[in-house]
């Protein structure tokens, strides 16, 4: 029977059907449910690792054990995962080993839209692109044939729209792969100058044979249909059918690497015009015009952003459609920390101080957006300590006007190095956990801090205070601050930041969305006592909102009695349960 | 092909809103795309899910002027994507207004008189006032469910099937709540 399915949680079950034993991953936009899916089946071990590098290596050694293994990450988690994955391209497989990474045209979510089809190709591995959930499954099993067959890890690339659009999926049973022997073999599996050298030649040898299978593979295709030849994959098949229908005929690519030459020579030889329709960088175009082929691409379209087809339409046909026009402007409504959310009163403080804010990656980064507009710089997971770290070497004077914040996954994930960096060479910096005991952004996964497994089973607990003072930040300098705790903030972020030494202070509180938080009732204002100083507007909670007579009036449909309004209102206006 | 766009503020519950649409259309013998976007731009912010049906779909997404139907569970949204809308297609307008941040904070002012205007420009709205109904039905967070009452009017599916994608689709412990605001939803624009 056909079922509805997100393209992640086809994924999901392509690995199960494939007989995976393995898999680890850490939590990214848009990858995230594959693992969590996964996590439902019994039959395969599931985990989130502290970051995608320690993910793919432990899929590595589950491999090399001899199991089917996996790892799903987005984008700029390969980048993470990336020296791992040049030299797992050396070694090879035992049990299959495939490894999602999902990219995200368009940043819905994400620092940057880098595509990942180039790693494919500096590591000189295998890449399939599905275009539908039907396709994520079968794609997903055939990787594991296609690794073991070539002795090759095999990356699975997915897009934001591939990987959060439910279709119709047929499933079937499970192949039990089983677990193969280990042997131990150590030309093969450790990769020292003598060893890589032979097996760089045989990689080399490999991407020859994976190029000659990928003319008649069952991945890539002709559609024939009208006069316009189109080189598409993944999303842009789906555009392209949506924009050009019978118009065109199609070379869809499900194996984007290796690039099939005289498959897509006959294909181009039989049109007078041919379009690479490509998100992102110009690959196939690149490949198509490095073997004298003359296809139109990049000129066309642009490399930033995604594709529609809309923009097909508009481009190749001339064709646009007009909906419902208005004369009124709707203001934007970006995304905003939650009510309730426990980084909004730690940014009130950090904006109140005029400090200056090393950024990170997670819901937290919400806190550059007016009214706290409280960030300065954010680069990629555990930047916002290490570049503190640089920061305050170079302005010695600012280490006391000065703070990075992090949660407690990104901090797991890359900032116990960056603060190591700090307390070895004598930084001063001041970093603030934001602790909200969750991975928070990528809506709620468990990290090592939390103690539960992705099963929802208890774990080791890492214990950030041990931690920190493992790596050396004197006890005295680590504190633990009630993160609605205003003044207790402002008090400890005073004394740490006046100390010539590394400080932690960890700013504890469940993320507001959790549901073992209780929350309290619903605060009200007191229209007596409220001046309409607009005081309260400035945590930028959306429950505080100005009624009709410029007074604040509290949402009690989204407030939760965090109390951060009240604490900042002089009038004493705001507070009391609202059914008091 | 039909197209649809439920359009909303995150945490409103068009997600699920889509999975009973999905439920719902494929159990016609229909092909069916549902695509969302998950992550940052939930928290509160403009979302948007495409809903597509037909014999063959392709784009998971809907482009400007394709829409046969659109859902909006807020005004505002309702005008930032209006333009999506076929000129013959059909809005439905949860009348509910949600200040978003830049008004908040009085860097915007939110607009006067919206659904008067889509109206003047050729949009055909169907209105409900479905937070009322949805704290009738038991919980505040059932508007979803109360606009897919309404929208079960325009649209050429028997009620029973609707029920089914229903029960199939909202968890059991609060099916009964979400059955009640389905009906209020269907009767409030009779």
């Amino acid at each position: 029977m056909k079922q509805l399915m997100l393209g992640n949680a086809a994924v999901a079950r392509g690995t199960w059907e494939a007989g995976v034993r393995f898999a680890s991953s850490y939590p990214g936009t848009p990858s995230t449910e594959i693992t969590e899916c996964i996590s439902r089946f019994d039959d395969i071990y599931s985990e989130w690792a502290p970051n995608e590098k320690v993910a793919v290596e432990a899929a590595i050694g589950a491999s090399l054990a001899g199991a089917r293994a996996f790892s799903a990450m987005k984008h700029v988690g390969l980048n993470v995962a990336a020296d791992p994955l040049f030299t797992v391209s050396y070694i090879g497989v035992n049990g299959g080993l495939v490894i999602a990474v999902a990219d995200d045209p368009g940043m819905h979510s994400s620092q940057n839209e880098q595509d990942s089809r180039h790693y494919a190709q500096a590591a000189k591995l295998p890449m399939l692109e599905p275009a539908d959930s039907g396709e994520c499954l079968a794609f997903t099993k055939a990787a594991y044939e296609l690794s073991e067959r070539f002795d090759t890890p095999v990356l699975l690339r997915l897009t934001t729209r591939i990987s959060h659009s439910q279709s119709a999926v047929e499933e079937s049973d499970r192949f039990e792969a089983g677990v193969k022997d280990y042997v131990k073999d150590p030309a093969k599996n450790v990769m020292i100058p003598a060893h890589a050298r032979p097996r760089h030649v045989l990689v080399e040898k490999r991407m020859a044979e994976l190029a000659a299978y990928a003319e008649d593979c069952p991945f890539n295709r002709v559609e024939m249909g009208g006069k316009i030849g189109v080189i598409c994959a993944g999303d842009t098949y789906q555009y392209a059918k949506e924009a050009l229908g019978d118009g065109a005929s199609y070379l869809k690519l499900g194996l984007v690497n290796p690039l099939p030459v005289n498959l897509i020579k006959d294909f181009c030889a039989r049109f007078e015009k041919v379009y690479v329709l490509e998100e992102m960088d110009p690959v196939i175009e690149t490949f198509c015009r490095a073997n004298g082929l003359n296809v139109e691409g990049k000129a066309l379209f642009s490399l930033c952003g995604e594709y529609s087809p809309e923009l097909i339409a508009s481009v190749l046909l001339g064709e646009t459609a007009e909906g419902i026009t208005s004369s009124l402007q709707a203001p934007g409504r970006p995304p905003v920390l939650c009510p309730g959310c426990p980084h909004r009163g730690v940014y009130f403080v950090l904006k109140k101080l005029k400090l200056t804010v090393s950024g990170d990656i997670g819901c937290y980064t919400l806190g550059v957006a007016a009214p706290l507009s409280a960030l300065d710089t954010t680069v990629c997971m555990g930047a916002s300590v290490s570049a503190l770290h640089g920061f305050n070497k170079v302005r010695p004077e600012s280490a006391q006007k000065s703070v990075a914040v992090i949660g407690d996954s990104t901090f797991m994930h890359s900032g116990i190095t960056g603060l190591t960096d700090i307390v070895y060479n004598n930084g001063h910096s001041t970093v603030i956990i934001l602790d909200n005991s969750i991975t928070g952004m990528t809506g709620h996964q468990q990290n090592p801090t939390t103690g539960l497994t992705i099963k929802n089973q208890p774990a080791g607990k890492v214990d950030l205070i041990k931690l920190c003072e493992g790596i050396g930040v004197p006890s005295e300098n680590i504190r633990v601050v009630h993160s609605y705790d205003l003044k207790g903030m402002e008090a400890a972020l005073k004394e740490e930041l006046a100390k010539e030494a590394p400080s932690v202070i960890i700013a504890q509180m469940p993320c507001a969305l959790l549901k073992t938080v209780k929350h309290a009732p619903a605060l009200r204002t007191d229209p007596d006592k409220c001046t309409g100083c607009k005081a309260c507007f400035r945590i930028g909670c959306p429950a505080v909102t100005l009624n009709q007579n410029g007074k604040c009036e509290i949402d009690a449909s989204l407030c939760v009695g965090c109390g951060l309004c009240s604490q900042i209102c002089k009038f004493g206006a705001i507070g009391g349960a609202h059914n008091a | 092909m039909h197209s649809m766009m439920l359009v909303g503020v995150g945490g409103q519950g068009t997600l699920l809103a889509s999975r009973v649409l999905g439920h719902l259309l494929l159990n016609q013998g229909l092909d069916v795309k549902v695509s969302e976007v998950h992550g940052m731009s939930q928290r509160g912010g403009s979302v948007v899910t495409y809903v597509r049906w037909g014999k063959q779909v392709a784009s998971p997404t809907v482009s400007k002027g394709g829409a046969d139907y659109i859902v909006s569970f807020e005004q505002l949204e309702a005008l930032r994507w209006a333009p999506w809308l076929k000129k013959t297609g059909v809005m439905v307008v949860n009348t509910q207004k949600i200040a978003p941040m830049p008004v908040i904070t009085g860097a915007a002012a939110y607009p006067e008189g919206i659904l008067e205007d889509l109206q003047a420009n050729g949009a055909r709205l169907v209105t409900c006032d479905a937070l009322p109904l949805a704290l009738e039905a038991g919980n505040p967070k059932c508007v979803n469910v109360v606009l897919l009452g309404v929208l079960s009017t325009l649209m050429d599916v028997d009620e029973t099937c609707w029920l089914d994608a229903l029960r199939a689709c909202v968890p059991a412990k609060v099916l009964d709540m979400n059955l009640k605001a389905f009906e209020l939803g269907r009767n409030a624009c009779r």
